[in-house]
């Protein structure tokens, strides 16, 4: 394995850079935010990213997926980060499908990718109970009844939540971890928005009484931890190709403006103190798009465990998008703390991507213990 | 050939190699270096530690496999990329020590190749293969450090030859080698990059002093020499005169390229280290600061070593990414640095012990201080970063 990408990797890089720069902008994220409509998104985009086949990227053809790689599907997280879009992708695309694909039995995958790849059903994982990620910290409990299970819990932090259509819901059944999909409009469901940092479309989860059918029980391997483990592995390599993007960006703005503004007469990229920053940023950026090629090659690649090099990738990159985007604002003073400019999106995007399935802290201890130390 | 028939002849290479490597490579040659001064210089003065590492320096440099991509002709091996990486790959398997140790393969002996006149390599480049000449490198000047390409060391035209007059610093082992290549100025008049020459002198020559320096390690790797009134044949000029500016660049970039790899360590990891050595009633890495600096430093030396194996793959498959050697010695450097720090802290009082064989006689704490330098030579951290700056970034 060399760490190149492959011509049909980098064709996807650019074609997920055309579309998303085509037909996304920060203003329209700033849009979202100021209208706040109930589904904080752009729908014909959404549309447009099925139709390219994107949400399927990853599921094999004999499902009606496009059977290609997570290096390819990294390449849109980390266009995503850079173009800054609010879309279901995240939460669908790479938690939901990925679930589906490793939890779901034959006949679940039949019934529910379909319209999954096309964009028509949206997901959204119900885990988080606490404020620190921790999950192994499940209370919400599915009790097993004649006809299926009834859910009782409390989820926070549910990216998507205000606008998914199916919850992948982790729940616990006397005491054994379960995953149940629950239709969002299942009585007993409710859902609050939770205006977050970012502008995107987190939510409370309220399961009161909830029936859910049997058949919605995803159950094909019997360690379900030890699946959510690796569903939690894969996305945090995403998460962290999305930090990426940002750090890139933020990288790229912050550069022209050195090279713009001017004080003291001269450019302020001049200034050797800034220069040197601005170095050990593009420093580290390059060593960030190491480790997570790397870690999307060990996704495909399949073998033994990903965890270690997930915490690394996550724990990294969570470093390298504070550290871009503090400098971002930094080197560009005043300008960089008024909501009329863009930079401020980023550092929002960036530390709610962080904190989602733990941050720099959660993943180095969790490094650390992997190495056994 | 027909690509099987390379691929063919490629297994059939490796099959061969590792035969001959079983049969050749004494015993004692397959083992890791336990300090600095297992490794084989050669040399005029060299003094082997061992009849097995003469012997394995001899056979190699046979081969010409102490330089095995260098062309045949001049006592290389000849071979092409991917037998040069079967070999390493075969000496890595069985342990093998390099048999050489050389600034003459590492640094001088590839710009004679690029640079040179046909007299240059077919005088130097053989005695470099074999071990017989060892290289140091004339480069920095007490008044000409970050600044490099102020140099003032002086070489007069005397019209078949240069009289020289200076003084150079930090000349690796300049007082255990044979031969200087030596960046002078042979011309003030006109900018400063463009009147610097590369010349070749024995140390021997009447006028060479070097002299060591004690550094803040105990040990002297380093020397300043005194140049007085030597003369330099202008046969001995690498490349053109005046232009010798554009050879030691390319040689400093082959030298950070190196130092940067400095950022990658082998053998038992650093929490392991750590583990093992903490003695504390509370058993294993008690000390959750230090455990938390040794968890982020491992990362980001997974995240270097991952860029190393991108940047090489990289320029393999031309999707360069340019300048990176800047950036390479900069982080690598400052990991290696910080590991340093870390190994002390994680070894306690024990790591500032200095002398005595149950401490190894301070190898802690001397390759701790050794560790200083690192961000110094071949381009200080600043001068790295102002590369990038200005070349990379496009700012200044």
């Amino acid at each position: 394995m060399t760490l190149v990408l492959t011509e049909e990797q980098t064709m996807l890089n650019e074609a997920a850079t055309g579309l998303l720069s085509e037909s996304w902008s920060v203003s329209d994220l700033r849009e979202l935010r100021d209208s706040a409509p109930a589904k904080a998104y752009s729908e014909p985009l959404w549309q447009s990213m099925a139709e390219h086949g994107w949400v399927g990227i990853v599921v094999p053809e004999q499902l009606g997926g496009v059977g290609f790689d997570h290096v390819g599907l990294g390449q849109i997280s980390q266009q995503i980060g850079q173009s800054l879009c609010v879309s279901p992708f995240f939460a669908t695309a790479i938690v939901g499908v990925n679930l589906i694909l490793q939890s779901a039995s034959e006949s679940q995958k039949q019934d529910w990718l379909p319209e999954i790849i096309a964009g028509n059903t949206t997901l959204a994982l119900a885990l988080d109970e606490s404020r620190h990620f921790s999950p192994q910290h499940v209370e919400a409990t599915a009790v097993k009844q004649a006809e299926g299970y009834v859910l009782n819990g409390e989820k926070r932090f549910v990216i998507d939540a205000p606008c998914a259509d199916q919850f992948i819901v982790v729940a616990r059944d006397a005491g054994k971890m379960c995953l149940l999909l629950v239709d969002a409009n299942s009585p007993g469901v409710t859902v609050e928005r939770t205006t977050m940092v970012d502008s995107g479309n987190a939510g409370l989860v309220k399961l009161n009484n909830v029936s859910v059918s049997a058949d919605r029980l995803l159950q094909a391997s019997d360690d379900i931890e030890a699946a959510l483990a690796r569903i939690l592995s894969i996305a945090n390599i995403h998460l962290a190709a999305e930090l990426l993007g940002i750090s890139i960006e933020v990288m790229g703005r912050t550069k022209e403006y050195l090279q713009e503004r001017k004080q003291f007469g001269v450019p302020i990229g001049m200034f050797q103190a800034l220069q040197h920053r601005a170095a050990h940023l593009w420093s580290e950026i390059e060593l960030g798009k190491s480790i997570v090629l790397a870690a999307l090659q060990a996704i495909d690649a399949n073998e033994g465990d990903l965890q270690v090099l997930a915490s690394a990738t996550k724990a990294k990159l969570c470093e390298i998008a504070e550290l871009a985007t503090n400098e971002g604002i930094q080197m560009h003073g005043g300008i960089g703390m008024t909501d009329e400019f863009d930079i401020g999106f980023f550092i929002k995007r960036a530390r709610t991507a962080q904190t989602l399935f733990g941050g720099r802290s959660y993943h180095l201890n969790q490094f650390a213990k992997s190495n056994m130390y | 050939m027909s690509p099987f028939e390379y691929m063919t002849d490629l297994t059939e290479f490796r099959q061969q190699t590792r035969a001959w490597l079983a049969e050749n490579c004494p015993d004692s040659m397959c083992t890791p270096f336990q300090s600095d001064d297992d490794q084989c210089w050669g040399g005029r003065n060299f003094e082997f530690q061992s009849d097995d590492q003469k012997r394995w320096l001899q056979r190699m440099a046979e081969r010409g496999w102490t330089a095995p991509s260098w062309p045949q002709e001049y006592g290389g091996g000849g071979l092409d990329k991917q037998q040069t990486k079967i070999l390493k790959e075969e000496m890595e398997r069985i342990n093998a020590r390099i048999p050489l140790s050389s600034f003459g393969i590492w640094m001088i002996g590839p710009a004679i190749l690029k640079y040179g006149s046909e007299a240059l390599k077919q005088q130097h480049i053989p005695p470099i293969v074999r071990g017989e000449i060892r290289w140091c490198q004339g480069y920095s000047e007490p008044n000409a450090g970050s600044d490099l390409a102020g140099l003032q060391c002086k070489a007069e035209d005397q019209g078949d030859h240069f009289i020289v007059n200076g003084q150079k610093v930090w000349t690796s082992y300049g007082d255990k080698a044979d031969w200087m290549f030596c960046l002078v100025r042979s011309n003030s008049e006109v900018k400063k990059q463009m009147g610097i020459s590369l010349v070749l002198f024995d140390m021997q020559t009447p006028g060479v002093k070097p002299r060591p320096i004690k550094l803040i390690s105990g040990s002297s790797p380093f020397c300043e020499t005194f140049l007085e009134d030597v003369r330099v044949e202008k046969g001995q000029v690498v490349g053109e005169i005046n232009q010798g500016w554009t050879i030691a660049k390319y040689l400093l970039t082959h030298e950070r390229e190196m130092i940067g790899g400095f950022g990658i360590s082998e053998g038992e990891s650093l929490s392991q280290q750590a583990v093992r050595l903490d003695d504390t009633a509370e058993g294993c890495l008690s000390d959750t600061v230090l455990r938390a600096d040794i968890a982020a430093w491992e990362v980001d030396a997974m995240a270097f070593a991952y860029t190393l194996e991108r940047v090489a793959d990289e320029n393999k498959s031309s999707q360069s990414i340019g300048n990176t050697s800047a950036m390479l010695k900069y982080y690598g450097t400052e990991l290696n640095k910080r590991r340093l720090e870390l190994l002390l802290k994680a070894h306690g009082s024990d790591g500032l012990v200095m002398e005595g064989q149950a401490w190894h006689d301070g190898a802690i704490p001397k390759s701790w201080l050794r560790s200083k330098g690192n961000s110094i030579e071949g381009g200080t951290t600043e001068v790295q970063l102002n590369i990038i700056a200005k070349h990379i970034l496009g700012l200044g």
